[in-house]
């Protein structure tokens, strides 16, 4: 798989990779999921859709990966979109138990129909990537569950997809897991160089993630406000530690409290 | 430092005297599991012994456990003969289970249509005992083998439909999304999701399936009687039965009850082969 290692353009000169325009989704029951939902995704884009439990954020992901329709509104991809243009990482690691770690990363080449040798490279690359190449040959159970994780991650970018969604992916794991998962992602991110939409429910994992906070609120699911993190990339320990995270990180929460229906 | 040394060393020795009780337990109850069985089948076979000599109960009421073993080996060729038998229906039985329930799950798996029209046959088919069945069975089909076949496979391949069909069913919503958004085909979802999921269940019901072929085929013996084909260990005992050899009829009741034994600990052995890698059901976890 090629590595580009993208050196990520700047918040307004990205050229755009695919647009929501007034998506709605009302379920039976008239439950309405999401309510004239805009969002714009820019090719380098690490966007974090933030907000409370209930506000959408899992049906936006469903609607972009086709899984589901919206009741108004539509995804327009620029340039349109085929199979392995997209990875997913769920909020479990989702991996078939009955196939070692190399088996579970050749899923999205073996449904498109190639072989193991075919692809053979591509898949120990991305274990490398993800620091588990000396396990491909172990099965999903004798992992801890973020290396579990760092599996489904490497099934998600083997396919060198045009973006990468992510639902709640480490809101699981511990917090000493979480946090060497979110550094070796934005690492991994700038070596493949792709689009990431990360949905969370935590303001310091959104804020040290993602450039673009999307912060949503519930009954109905929508889009409140969007904020952005200019911080450079790479970021790491001093970022974290810094003044201008902790000036973001209180930005964000009082823009979540917002959504949450509660004065800020 | 000499003081920290002995405290921790302390620790460990206490910590060790706990394992070694632990690991003395483990081993107590894997010899248990084996000698505890085996030893009361030895005191239940010493009494059944004593109470026949005791009561000087004649041989044609209750054979003492000597005259069982006596016609255990003098009819030992007889008896090794129906058990071939016995045996080759129940098998023959099994794999037609396996192939018709497994094959039926599928079937109804792909079409939802086929299995609200047919499942409730199924039903109907499981629920009705096959002793009831088997006599009609036998005025229709000619051949014997095929009759009982037939019996034994009625039996069988309801838990083996049912398992197989709730296996193909209970696939991870996340993982079934995951196979749509890389747009996998019918088959290759089948072939690489379902079937691998549904095999710990298949396993189960295969193992259920397995008694109850065995059972089938009894039935279905009891049901036929002889002619054509020799007769099977049910025959033997039945007549036995008749000729108040009650010896032999116990030797072919053990002969019966050691094959299921055999069949669910094959089974058993499979099982375990097929999922050790993976399944929780089979793998080995410290208490
Ligand atoms: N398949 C569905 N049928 C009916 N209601 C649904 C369905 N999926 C989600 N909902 C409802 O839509 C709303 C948004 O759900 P979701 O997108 O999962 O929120 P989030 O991921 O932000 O927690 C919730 O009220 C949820 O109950
Ligand atoms: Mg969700």
């Amino acid at each position: 798989m090629a590595v580009h290692h993208h050196d990520t353009l700047p918040l307004g000169q990205r050229p755009p990779l695919l647009k929501l325009r007034h998506v709605d989704k009302v379920f039976s029951g008239d439950v309405v999921a999401l309510k004239d939902m805009n969002l714009q995704v820019n090719q380098g884009d690490f966007i974090s859709l933030l907000g409370p439990s209930g506000c959408g954020k899992s049906t936006a992901l469903r609607i972009i990966s086709d899984l589901m329709h919206p009741t108004r509104g539509r995804v327009d991809w620029e340039g349109g979109h085929g199979r392995g243009d997209l990875g997913v990482v769920f909020q479990e690691p989702t991996l078939m138990p009955w196939a070692t770690v190399s088996q579970n990363v050749w899923l999205p080449f073996r449904l498109a129909g190639k072989s193991y040798g075919e692809v053979k490279d591509d898949v120990l690359e991305v274990l490398r990537l993800v620091g588990l190449e000396k396990f491909q040959n172990s099965y999903p159970r004798e992992l801890s569950g973020g290396m579990k994780m760092r599996v489904s991650i490497a099934r998600a970018i083997v396919t060198n997809p045009r973006l990468i969604l992510m639902d709640e992916p480490f809101a699981a794991l511990d917090e000493i897991t979480r946090h060497k998962l979110n550094n070796d992602l934005l690492k991994l991110k700038a070596q493949i160089g792709c689009t990431v939409i990360f949905v969370t429910h935590s303001v310091f994992e959104s804020v040290f993630l993602s450039d673009r906070i999307v912060v949503m609120a519930a009954r109905p699911g929508r889009v409140l406000t969007e904020l952005e993190v200019d911080a450079p990339y790479p970021r790491g320990e001093e970022f974290r530690t810094s003044a201008e995270y902790a000036a973001h990180a209180r930005r964000a929460s009082e823009a979540l409290k917002e959504a949450m229906g509660e004065p800020a | 430092m000499s003081l920290a040394d002995d405290q921790t060393l302390g620790a460990a020795a206490a910590r060790d005297e706990d394992e070694i009780r632990r690991a003395r337990a483990a081993r107590i109850e894997k010899i248990a599991k084996w000698a505890l069985p085996v030893a009361i089948m030895a005191l239940a076979i010493m009494g059944w012994g004593w109470i026949v000599r005791a009561n000087e109960i004649p041989h044609y009421i209750l054979p003492g456990p000597n005259l069982v073993w006596d016609s255990l080996v003098n009819d030992w060729a007889i008896l090794i003969d129906a058990a071939y038998l016995t045996g080759w229906i129940t098998l023959l039985a099994l794999l037609l289970a396996v192939v018709g329930g497994a094959g039926l799950a599928i079937l109804f798996n792909q079409s939802k249509m086929l299995e609200l029209s047919f499942y409730p046959y199924a039903v109907i088919l499981q629920v009705t005992p096959v002793v009831s069945i088997a006599p009609l069975i036998f005025i229709y089909v000619d051949s014997k083998v095929a009759g009982m076949l037939l019996c034994a496979w009625l039996v069988a391949f309801f838990p083996v439909l049912s398992s197989t069909t709730l296996g193909l069913n209970s696939v991870d919503h996340n993982l079934r999304d995951l196979f749509r958004i890389y747009g996998a085909t019918r088959w290759q979802r089948l072939r690489f999701l379902q079937l691998p999921s549904a095999l710990p269940y298949f396993l189960g019901g295969l193992k259920i399936a397995g008694g109850l072929s065995l059972i089938g085929a009894v039935v279905a013996e009891l049901v036929a009687g002889t002619g054509g084909i020799g007769s099977g260990l049910a025959f033997r005992i039945q007549e036995a039965g008749y000729r108040l050899n009650i010896a032999r009829m116990f030797a072919a009741l053990a002969l019966v009850a050691a094959m299921g034994v055999f069949i669910f600990a094959a089974l058993s052995f499979l099982s375990h082969l097929l999922l050790k890698n993976w399944h929780e059901s089979a793998v080995a976890r410290e208490k």
